[in-house]
């Protein structure tokens, strides 16, 4: 079997450019809180989710607009949600990390690590009242290092449930370097409890999609759960604003804000400490430069590279078609908030 | 006394906490980034990075108290305590009780808390009515930097576990990261006194369990903790329009209450007003009213509370939350 390119280009679009668009509102102080997005994730999201059919289910973190897009709920019902408006697909009570929509059977959450046993229980009604359909939970490798997702693979293992561990390994657990935090290799981790274990590039939604083709029919043929290990890069930073990329984004300001209170805590007494202070102040100016070089040298855009898969005329097409559906989408829902 | 930012004052009083005991730590998610200045001076060993495992890094600190250090380990939000609730319910709060006061365990919860900012409610939580259920633990809750650095102080002092709540609209740092963003285009309803504020150099313990009255009244009392209270400050500063003398109290922590101060002003004032961030039921509003009755105060008695799950929509949300138009609406009812 081949991927349809066209097809995985065009959700993967659908995704970036509505995100685009959440970021505007946000900018403009029309959403309100945090705002995560998954610009970076789109190969990921699109290269499973296009082995999803009706009564699948997803269980989704803090970023979960993508994958909510990719499987058709409403853009607008979308937007009226972060714009807190009572036709919001959640009545405006949930926002961007709190959405549900029963119809899709997709739940999302804001506390790291729960898509995991949530997924099981989806796989374990899904085993009874839904033989060959499957669930899907989607997280991050900073996940990997709770209580609950890891005793969900064991759990899933145990029970043999039809479930596909997603793991979008940014390589970012907020603002800490996730390999400075873990132990040992997640791959193993996985294969350890006992799960078939694929790692992909997750800037390529080809392979993506290869993979979970094999993880999506493992799970439909009743023969248990797996877990993908996908690479991808953190575009916007842990969420928009964030504090780190700030740092590049508006130096002067930056340093003056951050610099005196440090400047203060290098020379605090005993002055002896001096020479072990300039290192720990090494610590910090690692992480940023690690961040700086991922976010701005190293270009890993798995849009860019999916559009390189499609003859240019074609791509022109399914863009254009792309922004009118996000465009219209917003017009809509700026309408219905303004009262139009 | 300088001038201090809520979010200064605890780091300043954990600074000087560390400085002169090198038992203290401090660890948690994004320390190296949100501690960055205790980081530099203290340095990686007693500012410990954690990974995304609360439930692990929690009820390390309590093993880490039991053998001799005195942990402050943060939550980041008070919501994901939810995940390593076992650390406190059934270790920290154990292990005085079950040892016959033989052991004990000197831990420090940090996490921020609180609403405001339109982020939902599974991120602008209080739970302190939830934590200060279990028997053995302290939650302390201040409403301004004094207090803040104070509090934080006694914190590590105290030889068994506190859990210390740093309100999100008072840290400058944790509204930044969360509500605005760096954005200029969205605005909140900050409690200025409570946000900036003089703070002794160095710092003075605040004794845990003190309530403080800020605003002497006669004809209601209002009882209110972290911006909480700020907002009752500013519903008795309209009532005074309406002829009423509201009494003030800041509680400055849920657990545990200040027993003589509430039942002596409740008597004063014969009508009491609970206003209280966390949620209506089974929490501090009901534990107020309790000890009214058990003394025999016979006090009319209303709250003003978070009703259900708060919403993410900031209108919404602003319904949910106690604010002053509330707070005032239920004292003229009391009163009437």
């Amino acid at each position: 079997m081949k991927p349809d390119v066209r097809e995985l280009y065009r959700q993967m679009a659908r995704m970036r450019r509505f995100e685009e668009e959440l970021a505007r509102l946000w900018e403009r102080g029309l959403i309100s809180g945090e705002m995560h997005l998954g610009v970076g994730e789109e190969a990921v999201v699109a290269g499973v989710l296009a082995h999803l059919e009706e009564g699948d289910a997803m269980a989704l973190d803090h970023r979960s607009t993508p994958p909510l897009v990719g499987r058709g709920v409403s853009m607008e019902s979308l937007l009226l949600e972060m714009l807190g408006h009572p036709d919001g697909l959640c009545g405006g009570r949930g926002g961007h990390m709190h959405l549900f929509s029963r119809e899709h059977l997709a739940a999302s959450s804001g506390i790291v690590g729960s898509s995991a046993p949530l997924a099981c229980g989806f796989a374990l009604a899904a085993r009874q009242l839904r033989p060959g359909k499957v669930a899907v939970a989607f997280f991050g490798e900073g996940a990997a290092n709770q209580g609950m997702l890891l005793e969900s693979l064991n759990l899933a293992a145990a029970w043999k449930l039809p479930v596909v561990f997603v793991c979008k390994d940014n390589r970012w657990a907020i603002t800490t370097r996730s390999r400075s935090v873990t132990g040992g290799c997640l791959l193993r981790r996985a294969r350890s409890f006992g799960l078939p274990a694929f790692r992909v590039d997750g800037t390529r939604v080809e392979r993506v999609w290869a993979a979970a083709g094999k993880a999506v029919g493992r799970a439909r043929a009743g023969r248990g759960p797996s877990f993908i290990l996908a690479s991808c890069p953190r575009m916007e930073g842990h969420f928009l604003g964030d504090p780190m990329l700030r740092v590049f984004r508006e130096p002067v300001r930056q340093a003056l804000e951050i610099g005196p209170p440090l400047a203060r805590a290098l020379l605090s007494r005993p002055l002896s400490a001096l020479p072990a202070r300039v290192l720990n102040l090494g610590i910090i100016g690692k992480a940023l430069t690690t961040l700086g070089v991922e976010k701005y040298v190293l270009e890993r855009d798995p849009l860019r590279r999916a559009a390189e898969l499609l003859p240019e005329e074609q791509r022109l097409r399914v863009e254009e078609e792309v922004g009118r559906e996000v465009e219209e989408a917003a017009r809509a829902a700026l309408a219905v908030v303004e009262g139009r | 006394m300088p001038e201090m930012t809520f979010a200064q004052a605890i780091d300043y009083a954990l600074g000087e906490a560390m400085a002169a005991d090198e038992r203290v730590i401090t660890l948690g998610e994004d320390v190296a980034m949100l501690r960055r200045e205790l980081l530099v001076r203290f340095g990686p060993s007693r500012v410990l990075q954690a990974p995304i495992s609360e439930a692990a890094f929690l009820a390390a600190g309590v093993g880490a108290a039991m053998a001799g250090l005195r942990p402050v380990v943060e939550i980041m939000m008070v919501d994901f305590i939810a995940v390593a609730l076992d650390a406190l319910l059934n270790q920290a709060t154990k292990v005085r009780a079950f040892s016959d006061g033989r052991w004990n365990v000197p831990l420090v919860v940090r996490a921020a808390c609180g609403g405001g900012y339109g982020d939902a409610g599974q991120h602008e939580q209080c739970l302190w009515g939830l934590l200060s259920g279990m028997p053995g633990i302290v939650v302390v809750v201040p409403s301004n930097p004094a207090d803040a650095a104070g509090l934080m102080l006694s914190a590590i002092q105290c030889d068994d576990p506190v859990v210390f709540l740093e309100h999100k609209l008072l840290s400058d740092y944790w509204l930044d990261y969360l509500g605005k963003g760096g954005r200029e285009t969205v605005s909140f309803d900050v409690p200025e006194a409570g946000a900036r504020g003089e703070v002794p150099m160095p710092p003075e313990p605040v004794p845990i369990g003190k309530a403080k009255i800020a605003r002497e009244g006669r004809d209601i009392t209002m009882f209110g903790l972290g911006v909480s209270f700020h907002r009752c400050l500013e519903a008795a500063g309209e009532m005074e329009n309406d002829g009423i003398s509201a009494e003030v109290v800041d509680l400055r922590s849920a657990c545990p209450l200040d027993r003589e101060l509430i039942l002596g002003s409740a008597r004063r004032t014969g009508r009491v007003l609970v206003v209280d961030e966390d949620y209506v039921g089974y929490g501090l509003s009901g534990e107020v009213a309790a000890l009214l009755a058990e003394a025999g105060i016979k006090a009319d008695f209303a709250r003003v509370c978070a009703e259900g799950v708060v919403p993410y929509a900031r209108q919404m949300e602003d319904e949910v939350l106690p604010n002053a138009r509330r707070i005032r609406e239920a004292a003229l009812r009391l009163c009437g």
